[in-house]
C-alpha cells in the first residue's frame, strides 16, 4: 500500500506562499518591473496566488502569465508526448524581473526548459525561480530563489501538490511505495 | 490522454479521444506561430523527409514549415525528380531514405493504401499526407480543428460535404473524424460522385443542394477533380455549377452563423462564388493556417516515445 505523508495543509501553504511574496517583495525594489510567469500546471495557479499577495503589498497588479514547457523539454522521446496547456504570455518581458512559478523542484529539467522557453519571448533583465516544494535530487546546476517548504524525499517517492483551483483541498503531501 | 502511435496513416483507426489529444496538441502550436519567433526545439536533430510521389503544394509546404518550426530538417522528394522516374520500386526508394536515417516520412501517394504498404517494414513513422481516393488524415484534423476554434464544439453539429464524395480522401477523412466526434454529416453532389454507399458510414446521402445546406451548422465543399474522373461522371461544369455550385441565392437560404470551408485549391466559380470565398463567412484561409499547427501537432506528437507519461517535476 503506497503511503501518504502530510506535507503541507491549507493554512501551512498560504502561510508559505504569503512568505515567499514578501520575500519577492524584499529582493525586487522596483515593484513595477516584476512579472510572475507560471509554468504549467500547477505553478501557474501559484504565480496567480502570488500575484494577489504581492498586490496586497504593493498596492498595483502584477502581470501573470502561462508557460508550457512541453515543446522544450530534453525527454521529449523517452516519454510519451507531453498534454500541452496553453501559453500565454500577455506581456513584453524584455527588461523585467520574471519570477518563475512551479510547484515542486525536482531534477530542475522544467526550470531549465522554461528558461529556454522564455528566451523566444524576449530577454528578461533577470529570472527568478519560485517553487512551493523543494524535494531536493537536482540533476542540473538550478537552485530556486524563494522556496516554499523543503522536503527530504526520496528520489522514488512522489510529491503531490493539490490545489483548490482544480477542485481539492489545498494540500501537498509525499507519496510513498 | 498519452498518445502512442508511431504512424499516422488514417483516421479512421483513431479513437475519438485520440483526434481529440491531436486538436488540444494543435492549439499550443497554433499560438506558437503568432509569436516574434515562430520555432520550438522539439524536433531538434530529427530528419524529416516529404515522398510526394504525386504533386502538391499547399500540403506539402505545410508540412516542410511544421517540420522546420519544431526544429527538424527537411529533405523534399518528388516523383517527377526521382529515380522513381528510372524504374526504382517504391519499396527501394523508401528503404533509401531510411538508410539516411530520416525519422519520418511524410508522403502523398496516387495508390491507396500505399503509406500502410511502408509502414510495415519501415523503422521510421509514416505520415500520410494523402493516398489515392482513401485518406488525407491531416486534412481531416485541420477541418475539425477549425471548426472546433470556431464554433466551440463538434458534437450535434450538421456538418454538409458537397461536391466529389466519391473520388476525394478529403471527404472519407472528414466522415470518420466528424462521425467520431458526434457530429451528423450529409453528402451531396451528383448521384455518380456520391454513391449511397456512403450511407454504411453513418451519414446522410441528398441529391437536393437546398435540403442539404438548409440545417448546416458547416458547409464544406469539395473541388471536382479533373484529374481524377472520367469524363462521365457529370454533362458540365456549367452544369455542376448550376446545379451544386454554392452561389450567393443558396448561401441565402443556409443558417446565418454556417462556416463555409473549402480545402483548396478553389475554383472560383465552380463550387464556391468568388465573393463567398472571400467573405466573412469563409474560413478557408483560417484552415491554411491550422493546417500548420496541426501537422506540428502530429510530428510532435508521434516523436513521443512509447513510454508513460513523463512526471513534470
Amino acid at each position: 500500500m503506497p503511503q501518504s505523508i502530510p506535507v503541507l495543509n491549507a493554512a501551512a501553504m498560504r502561510r508559505a506562499l504569503t512568505r515567499i511574496a514578501h520575500e519577492i517583495a524584499e529582493r525586487n525594489e522596483i515593484s513595477s518591473e516584476v512579472v510572475l510567469v507560471g509554468i504549467q500546471r500547477g505553478g501557474v495557479f501559484l504565480a496567480g496566488r502570488l500575484a494577489a499577495f504581492l498586490q496586497s503589498i504593493w498596492n498595483h497588479p502584477v502581470p501573470v502569465a502561462s508557460l508550457d514547457v512541453g515543446m522544450h523539454r530534453d525527454d521529449l522521446n523517452q516519454t510519451a508526448a507531453p498534454n500541452m496547456h496553453p501559453t500565454v504570455i500577455p506581456f513584453d518581458i524584455t527588461g523585467k524581473t520574471v519570477i518563475l512559478v512551479d510547484d515542486v523542484l525536482f531534477s530542475g529539467r522544467t526550470a531549465r526548459a522554461a528558461l529556454d522557453a522564455l528566451n523566444d519571448f524576449g530577454r528578461a533583465r533577470r529570472i527568478q525561480l519560485a517553487v512551493l516544494v523543494d524535494r531536493g535530487h537536482r540533476e542540473l546546476p538550478i537552485k530556486a530563489d524563494f522556496v516554499g517548504k523543503n522536503v527530504p524525499t526520496a528520489s522514488k517517492e512522489r510529491v503531490e501538490v493539490r490545489l483548490e483551483e482544480e477542485g481539492a483541498p489545498d494540500e501537498v503531501t509525499l507519496q510513498r511505495l | 490522454m498519452a498518445w502512442n502511435k508511431k504512424h499516422l496513416l488514417d483516421i479512421q483507426s483513431l479513437g475519438a479521444d485520440e483526434i481529440v489529444t491531436v486538436l488540444d496538441t494543435a492549439r499550443a502550436f497554433k499560438a506558437v506561430g503568432e509569436r516574434a519567433i515562430k520555432k520550438v526545439p522539439a524536433l531538434r536533430g530529427k530528419t524529416v523527409v516529404n515522398l510526394f510521389v504525386e504533386p502538391s503544394t499547399r500540403t506539402r509546404i505545410s508540412f516542410e514549415l511544421a517540420a522546420q518550426r519544431l526544429t527538424a530538417d527537411v529533405v523534399n522528394f518528388t516523383a517527377e525528380a526521382s529515380s522513381l522516374k528510372k524504374g526504382e520500386t517504391l519499396k527501394d526508394t523508401a528503404r533509401n531514405l531510411e538508410a539516411l536515417n530520416a525519422d519520418f516520412i511524410v508522403m502523398r501517394h496516387s495508390a491507396s493504401g500505399a503509406p500502410h504498404f511502408l509502414s510495415r517494414f519501415l523503422r521510421s513513422s509514416v505520415i500520410n499526407a494523402g493516398d489515392g481516393a482513401h485518406e488525407h488524415p491531416t486534412q481531416a484534423l485541420l477541418d475539425a480543428f477549425t471548426i472546433r476554434e470556431k464554433r466551440g464544439k463538434i458534437q450535434g453539429l450538421n456538418v454538409t460535404i458537397l461536391g466529389d464524395i466519391l473520388y476525394s480522401r478529403v471527404a472519407r477523412s472528414n466522415i470518420w473524424a466528424l462521425t467520431k466526434l458526434g457530429a451528423r454529416v450529409t453528402l451531396c453532389g451528383p448521384a455518380t460522385l456520391v454513391p449511397r454507399v456512403f450511407e454504411k458510414m453513418g451519414c446522410r446521402v441528398t441529391y437536393n443542394v437546398e435540403e442539404a445546406i438548409a440545417d448546416a451548422d458547416v458547409i464544406n465543399l469539395l473541388r471536382i477533380q479533373h484529374e481524377r474522373q472520367r469524363k462521365t461522371m457529370f454533362p458540365s461544369i456549367g452544369e455542376y455549377t448550376s446545379l451544386f455550385g454554392l452561389t450567393k441565392a443558396r448561401l441565402a437560404l443556409t443558417k446565418p452563423d454556417a462556416l463555409i470551408m473549402h480545402p483548396g485549391p478553389i475554383n472560383r466559380g465552380v463550387e464556391i462564388d468568388s465573393e463567398i470565398a472571400d467573405s466573412a463567412r469563409s474560413v478557408i484561409l483560417d484552415q491554411v493556417t491550422n493546417g500548420l499547427a496541426v501537422r506540428m501537432a502530429v510530428l510532435f506528437l508521434i516523436n513521443g516515445g512509447q513510454g508513460p507519461q513523463g512526471v513534470t517535476a
